[in-house]
């Protein structure tokens, strides 16, 4: 598998087919014609898109400046209220709360990830044939396990009366039989955490994994006949050469990360106390299907957007330079 | 290469141990389908399946709610596969073999939305659903599935279409095709692979969603996969949980998609750089 920059693509220079080069022989001069055809051919991704993202956000913006109450569930029309939502919101501690537990879990889960999965990935590296298709097997075996069903073992295994973790706990010499992990905030959490990384570490190994291979061996070899020790080849050789992926899976993380609602929901259904434990996912949720508050709820949703777009703008602005 | 001149046998029990440790949740769910909830209900956990039976497989099987719940999952995803990969085909044509206003606007969109979280969105699409009569409904769940689908798949696809030179084409109509026959009987071909690879990341997007079907489907009739585990789990947990039904449903869940994964996983991962979308 290759991890290459993406593909890139555009007008000015690209790497696009040969066909494609702007100044080329007349045959294929019909197809740079001004036409209806490219028009046709993105339309039904454009109606799709429209009816179901566009449509939805504009409703969400709208609804965001409007106020839900108890008259609205029995069919009164909601009262357009402006920022108030979001004055409300801003001014709320427990939203606040809320978004400071998702970035900081978000940022502690996408950091550890991309720690981990770098360190297996050089471990990949280091042993031999058999010992590397045991761990990437393993690591595929992971990120291919459906979220549901993934979540439902690892319920299993930390449950309080006869998970695992709790036996095996005990048995190297912890008090730990009974104790209930998702009771408390800090242990849900630690717990979520564990999780959340043991899914994603699997895709950052693997893609550092290919941006390794595509280290030439004459260059270790040279730096070895230099006299660079383990540390040193990593931080001088392996580091920068790996940098782009890196940062790109970093940045990926993040993203990813700051949408944990599977994994949380599932945890509080298995016994997290819901108000200690939302995140911006499950909190919009609790707030607009549990309360029936969509004014709100549509406020924190366009918020959750905004922050997603801020983070990943950077990285699809990367993509999109790589096209001119 | 060689990053240590520490010895290789001790990297290798190092990376033996991780793997095991990390295969474990998966080979514990493998583990416990296959025994009988008297073992399971031990508070000493048994770690090989010796003695054990498929009788939790058929129990699962014999509760209807599974198939209910397996055809409402193969009809959404199969409903989001084939649409998804006709519409981004001719999207990704667009792409890749034009160029016009507003090209780069649809790229950088199609960029942009992959990276939208279904929790920013799904209370919008469940008052949509419900203000056209949708929630509860195969067809609404498709629509959301394949618009959060469709941006990777043309990104995928517009890949493999680039990748067929346009001078194959050409030669063809030299030839005396058309551009249409050209099109059809040297290009499609041609672009099998990439169907395939994006046909089944789309597959394993739909059979896997939970946030969107937990949001939009609320009847128990109309449960996909994901939700019936997560209601099995649910009723289950009021008495004492029966772990072993439990995985056993775990594992046919997970068992097709393990098995997708693996075969088109190679095929997918230099485009899940590039193209930001986790598997």
């Amino acid at each position: 598998m290759s991890i290459h920059a993406p593909a890139p693509e555009g007008h000015a220079v690209r790497q696009d087919p040969p066909g494609e080069a702007p100044e080329s022989a007349p045959a294929r001069e019909p197809r740079r014609r001004r036409s209806r055809v490219p028009a046709l051919l993105i339309l039904p991704t454009l109606l799709i898109l429209i009816a179901a993202l566009g449509y939805p956000i504009g409703w969400q913006l709208v609804t965001s400046m409007q106020k839900f109450g108890l008259t609205q569930q029995f069919g009164a029309p909601p009262e357009f209220v402006g920022f108030a939502n979001y004055a409300a919101l801003l001014t709320d501690t427990n939203f606040w709360v809320v978004l400071g537990r998702s970035l900081l879990f978000c940022f502690l889960a996408a950091s550890l990830t991309v720690v981990i999965g770098f360190l297996l990935a050089v471990l990949m590296k280091q042993v031999g044939t058999v010992a590397r298709l045991i761990l990437q097997i393993s690591m595929l075996l992971a990120w291919s396990m459906p979220i549901v069903a993934a979540m439902t073992v690892w319920v299993w295994l930390v449950d309080w009366r006869r998970g695992v973790l709790n036996w095996l706990l005990t048995r190297v010499g912890f008090d730990a039989e009974g104790h209930n992990w998702l009771a408390e905030p800090v242990t849900f959490f630690a717990i979520a955490l564990i999780i959340v990384v043991w899914m994603s570490v699997p895709f950052v190994a693997l893609s550092i994994y290919a941006g390794l291979s595509q280290i030439s061996d004459e260059v270790m070899e040279a730096a070895e006949m230099d006299g660079a020790a383990g540390f040193q080849r990593i931080r001088y050789i392996i580091m920068p050469l790996v940098a782009p992926v890196l940062s790109i899976v970093m940045l990926l993380q993040i993203i990813w990360d700051l949408r944990v609602f599977t994994q949380i929901k599932l945890l509080q259904d298995a016994g997290g106390v819901a108000n200690e434990t939302n995140l911006l996912g499950t909190y919009i949720y609790q707030m607009g299907v549990g309360a029936g508050d969509f004014g709100t709820a549509s406020a924190v949703s366009v918020l959750m957007l905004v922050i997603t777009v801020a983070i990943s703008w950077y990285y699809v602005r990367s993509l999109m330079k790589e096209e001119n | 290469m060689r990053l240590s001149s520490l010895s290789r046998p001790l990297w290798t029990a190092v990376a033996i141990v991780i793997a095991l440790a990390w295969a474990f949740p998966v080979y514990w769910m493998f583990n416990s389908s296959f025994l009988p909830n008297t073992v399971l209900q031990s508070t000493t956990p048994t770690f090989l399946p010796f003695g054990g039976s498929l009788d939790n497989f058929k129990a699962v099987f014999a509760d209807g709610t599974f198939l209910q719940a397996l055809g409402i999952s193969l009809t959404v995803t199969l409903t989001t596969v084939v649409v998804c990969l006709i519409v981004a085909f001719l999207s990704a044509l667009a792409i890749s073999r034009f160029k016009f206003k507003g090209r780069r606007s649809f790229i950088l969109a199609m960029l942009l939305i992959q990276m939208l979280p279904a929790e920013g969105m799904f209370i919008a699409q469940y008052k949509m659903m419900s203000s056209v009569g949708l929630l509860n409904n195969v067809l609404g769940l498709s629509v959301l599935y394949i618009a959060a689908v469709v941006p990777f798949t043309i990104w995928m696809l517009r890949g493999f279409v680039a990748g067929v030179p346009a001078e194959l084409e050409e030669a063809g109509m030299v030839d005396g095709l058309s551009r249409t026959q050209a099109f059809m009987r040297i290009t499609l071909p041609l672009l099998a692979p990439g169907f395939v690879a994006s046909g089944v990341y789309a597959f394993l997007q739909a059979w896997n969603e939970f946030t969107v079907a937990l949001v939009i489907m609320t009847e128990d009739q109309m449960k996909t996969l994901p939700l019936w585990l997560r209601g099995f789990v649910q009723a289950s947990a009021t008495r004492e949980t029966d772990w072993g039904m439990v995985m056993a449903a775990s594992m046919m869940v997970a068992v097709p998609v393990i098995i997708f994964f693996m075969i088109v996983q190679s095929k997918m991962s230099s485009g899940l750089v590039s193209g930001a979308v986790k598997g």
